[in-house]
């Protein structure tokens, strides 16, 4: 398998992985060897020739979340000897290649542990608690058709850019992986941030701000106290910035209450 | 059976507004008596979902990702196009449909093109409404850029991150419908047959990927925004999950697939690094402003280099061939895509291509560095060299960046009306799903445009004019129909899982896919194709006796997942074959060897081609049959290509 360094060597590492049935049953790690992994692989693709050598021997694939592989799309989420997508800084696990392993390495691989975030099988977990508190409030109230012209609405530049970096978030859910309490702060507060920035946001940006930390609270994800283990491990660099705008939005959301007890 | 593409009367710009006059309203209190099911939350889905859960209809959306924010549209990188003309630089309506018609090498609907050129500038007003955060100017207001070529800035974007802000939007409106009840979300969830009863679509039989569960879901009308079929190819820029299923067996159960073999390759992708190879990587196209497209000279400077004997620095002015800026000295590196695509190939097949693998040409920044410093080219494509250097570990401001064509978008699809109904009534394709509107090449930009147009704007006037004229009954999930479908699903699965074979699914997918990528890619000709026809046919009948597929049905079942898909890949890669084999020119993405002029460059034949191929099912391994829908042009004066 030669790769496109040719001075690049095949390396031969042990993998322990997380194996669980389902949602209802025990899981443990298993270990694998995995021999001529080329350094020019991708994360994924090594853990792809794996499960090719499992199907042959008619042992069970291991089941992962994994979908666009370019890390944009947000869907795969393995825990990497430790740390949300592995070694990397801003890197997702499918744009993490093999040459920052050595050869010999024993490479831990985890599902993202959360009370929210339930096992699946194997290395899958459930995050539909995301798309729940996204439905609680993180959409600006317009129908299609209706709008106005859109330069209509000026927006600062500035204000422009820092709303998008917020609305970079893909939701793959490391922040809360990262988290010792499983905070899903950074990601809540990157969407509250998005749409509290901008003019079309600023009418719901009170009822939005309550609604989705009520909804993250029953989702059972757990208090932020401010370690920043979130930002440092996010994959797109999202800023504790806006977990300190999602405060005061929320401190002022509740001074002043409208509508939600 | 006579294709009817149901183009309203009248001026090219007055079809639409006349057509949604004319078109059957359904009374608001009574729109809550119809369920309508949406398959796929992309660009497409998401917004038609939304919009019709807005209007009032009960919506079902599913899709197999596990949120629908994660569909395939959110890795867009460049931009959407609309003909806003706010840069006051000549762009109209009518320019966007010009260009959009004479870009897709003439080979789609005036009238639909139109349309999608008018809705476009709705597009923007509601993604901005939405809170979507497109790049401004220090003033305020929405910055613009020209794109693939385009004479006229009228390209909008977020970074190169546009079709994730756009569908992060979409996927906000979905919620707030969800949090109103209104749309259902279904994740994980793949169909994997259509229902119908009396004739017409009324519903899906699907897979609950998690629990294995085959289940029913009725509805007065189905959309289908399920994408495009690029990884027909296996290796492309699409996602892992990207697949032509629904569509295909929609086709099966008798909606027409047209011009299957469109395909649009991308010629600035990550090459291949090794067997291990599951998908390839996309870099804008905007790296050809400003890099230079070389290989060696001769085969035998390319041997050493690939050898490792010289490095690529070491190959002086004198051996290198800037091979697009000596053929086409006017456009030079900025061909359009289906040409610096075919060249790049064509160099490496004279065995003069660069990498380990001999497949790749060099992108080289050298001179550009040279001219205008590093800072300003690392300002204008930092995140491009920097996701290169991640993927390659090469430093391409010091070397030249490797790159080689990708499949990238298929422009065929489902056959649609001008109300994007399918031939099967009460089915609609929305998106890359349709072949509606790109003809035989799409333009950069243009592929957001669309997705959004058909979800926000057209189909949800279009599909009320068909409910209108239907009764509320529902069908329930225990109609005959249904526990007929449902069984079918349950038996293909049971023979999937049963074989026990000794290869792998995607040994089957990689063999196919390079049987395409090597006779039915970049350039296409009869013995090539004959050969793809049978070697197409061997791998069915193997992959139906040799599969292997662990696991069973009842269970989260990765393998399972993607068996069912690949079976359906190999099935449409015959139907490519054909409608390659069928269309005996070379228009857009299609190249027949055969219709080049003397130059090597494509020759169209307006005179016998200008019509949309139109496929209907005839069964496995039976001869599929051609119906033709034939191109008129009103508007649009048709020319040759030429970037001489």
């Amino acid at each position: 398998m030669a790769g496109s360094n040719p001075n690049a060597k095949p390396m031969n590492l042990t993998l322990k992985v997380w194996r669980q049935k389902n949602r209802d049953t025990a899981g443990q790690l298993v270990s694998y060897p995995v021999k001529n992994v080329s350094p020019d692989m991708s994360f994924l693709e090594m853990l792809d020739v794996l499960n090719d050598d499992l199907e042959i021997r008619n042992e069970e694939p291991i089941a992962f979340d994994h979908d666009c592989r370019e890390g944009i799309c947000g869907a795969c989420s393995l825990f990497i000897n430790g740390r949300a997508h592995g070694p990397e800084r801003g890197t997702t696990t499918c744009q993490l290649h093999m040459r920052h392993f050595k050869d010999g390495d024993t490479i831990t691989i985890e599902p993202w542990r959360a009370a929210a975030f339930p096992v699946h099988k194997d290395l899958v977990v459930d995050r539909s608690a995301f798309d729940r508190i996204q439905q609680a409030g993180g959409y600006i109230s317009v129908n299609t058709g209706g709008v106005p012209d859109a330069n209509e609405i000026p927006i600062p530049k500035t204000v422009a850019d820092k709303a998008f970096d917020a609305a970079t978030c893909i939701q793959c859910g490391a922040c809360v992986a990262a988290c010792k309490n499983a905070s899903a702060m950074l990601f809540v507060s990157a969407k509250v941030s998005q749409l509290a920035l901008l003019p079309q946001g600023k009418t719901e940006r009170k009822t939005r701000v309550e609604n989705m930390v009520a909804q993250m609270d029953i989702e059972g994800f757990g208090a932020c106290t401010n370690t920043g283990a979130c930002a440092a491990e996010c994959p797109v660099g999202i800023s504790l910035e806006n977990i300190n705008k999602l405060r005061r939005e929320f401190i002022v959301a509740k001074a002043t209450s409208e509508n939600v007890a | 059976m006579i294709l009817d593409s149901k183009i309203p009367e009248g001026p090219v710009a007055e079809k639409w507004d006349k057509h949604k006059f004319n078109v059957k309203l359904v009374n608001p209190a009574n729109k809550r008596k119809y369920d309508i099911i949406v398959v796929g939350t992309g660009l497409a889905g998401a917004s038609a979902a939304a919009t019709l859960g807005e209007l009032g209809y009960n919506v079902k959306a599913f899709c197999f990702q596990d949120s629908p924010r994660r569909a395939h549209s959110i890795a867009a990188q460049g931009g959407i196009n609309a003909a806003k003309n706010y840069q006051n630089d000549g762009d109209s309506v009518y320019r966007l449909f010009y260009d959009t018609v004479k870009g897709g090498d003439y080979r789609s609907r005036e009238a639909n093109v139109y349309r999608l050129a008018q809705v476009s500038v709705n597009i923007i007003d509601q993604c901005v409404a939405q809170g979507v955060p497109f790049a401004r100017d220090y003033g305020g207001l929405l910055a613009n850029r020209s794109f693939g070529g385009a004479q006229v800035s009228r390209t909008f974007y977020a970074r190169g991150q546009t079709g994730q802000q756009l569908l992060l939007g979409a996927y906000s409106a979905l919620n707030r419908q969800v949090a109103y009840g209104k749309v259902k979300v279904f994740p994980r969830t793949e169909m994997l047959d259509l229902v119908m009863v009396d004739g017409k679509a009324r519903g899906i039989v699907t897979r609950n990927l998690i629990t294995g569960k085959i289940e029913s879901h009725s509805a007065h009308a189905v959309i289908l925004a399920t994408g495009g079929y690029g990884n027909v190819f296996f290796l492309s820029t699409n996602a892992m999950g990207s697949n032509t299923t629904a569509a295909w067996r929609a086709y099966k159960k008798g909606a027409l697939f047209a011009n299957p073999c469109f395909t649009q390759i991308h010629p600035t992708c990550i090459p291949v690094s090794g067997e291990y190879q599951s998908k390839l990587t996309l870099m804008s196209e905007s790296l050809r402003n400003d890099g230079r497209v070389w290989v060696p000279k001769t085969v035998e400077i390319a041997e050493r280099l690939r050898k490792g004997e010289i490095s690529v620095n070491d190959i002086g002015e004198a051996d290198r061939d800037y091979f697009l800026e000596r053929k086409y000295p006017a456009f030079g590196n900025l061909v359009p895509r289906d040409v610096a695509s075919r060249n790049a190939k064509l160099a490496c097949d004279e065995g003069r291509g660069v990498g380990s693998t001999g497949l790749a040409v060099y992108l080289d920044f050298a001179d550009a560095i040279k001219r205008d410093g590093q800072a300003a080219i690392a300002a204008k494509y930092g995140n491009l060299f920097e996701m290169y250097a991640k993927i390659t570990d090469e430093n391409p401001y010091e070397r030249p960046m490797r790159i080689y064509p990708a499949v990238h978008y298929t422009m065929g699809g489902l056959w649609v009306d001008y109300n994007l109904m399918t031939t099967i009534p009460g089915l609609y394709a929305a998106g890359e799903c349709n072949f509606s509107d790109h003809g035989a090449n799409r333009l950069g930009a243009s592929a957001l445009m669309q997705g959004l147009a058909d979800g926000y704007f057209v189909i949800p006037y279009t599909i009320g004019d068909y409910l209108a004229k239907m009764p509320y009954d529902k069908v329930p999930t225990d109609h005959p129909a249904f526990r007929e479908a449902e069984q079918a699903v349950i038996d293909k699965n049971n023979q999937l899982l049963s074989i026990q074979g000794t290869r792998t699914v995607d040994s089957f997918h990689k063999e196919l896919g390079l049987i395409m990528w090597e006779h039915c890619g970049m350039a296409r000709n009869e013995e090539g194709l004959r050969f793809a026809k049978q070697e197409i046919r061997r791998i069915r009948e193997a992959f139906w006796s040799d599969v292997k597929v662990t696991g069973v049905g009842e269970e989260l079942n990765q393998t399972l997942e993607r068996a069912n898909r690949v079976a359906d890949f190999i099935e449409l890669a015959e139907l490519m074959v054909d409608d390659a084999q069928n269309r005996n020119e070379s228009c857009g993405g299609h190249f027949r060897e055969e219709s080049q002029t003397p130059e090597n460059e494509a020759l169209r034949d307006d005179e016998n081609y200008a019509y949309v191929a139109a496929w209907e099912f005839t069964g496995v391994g039976n001869e599929p049959r051609l119906h033709k829908e034939d191109l008129e042009f009103e508007n649009v004066k048709l020319t040759q290509r030429s970037y001489k």
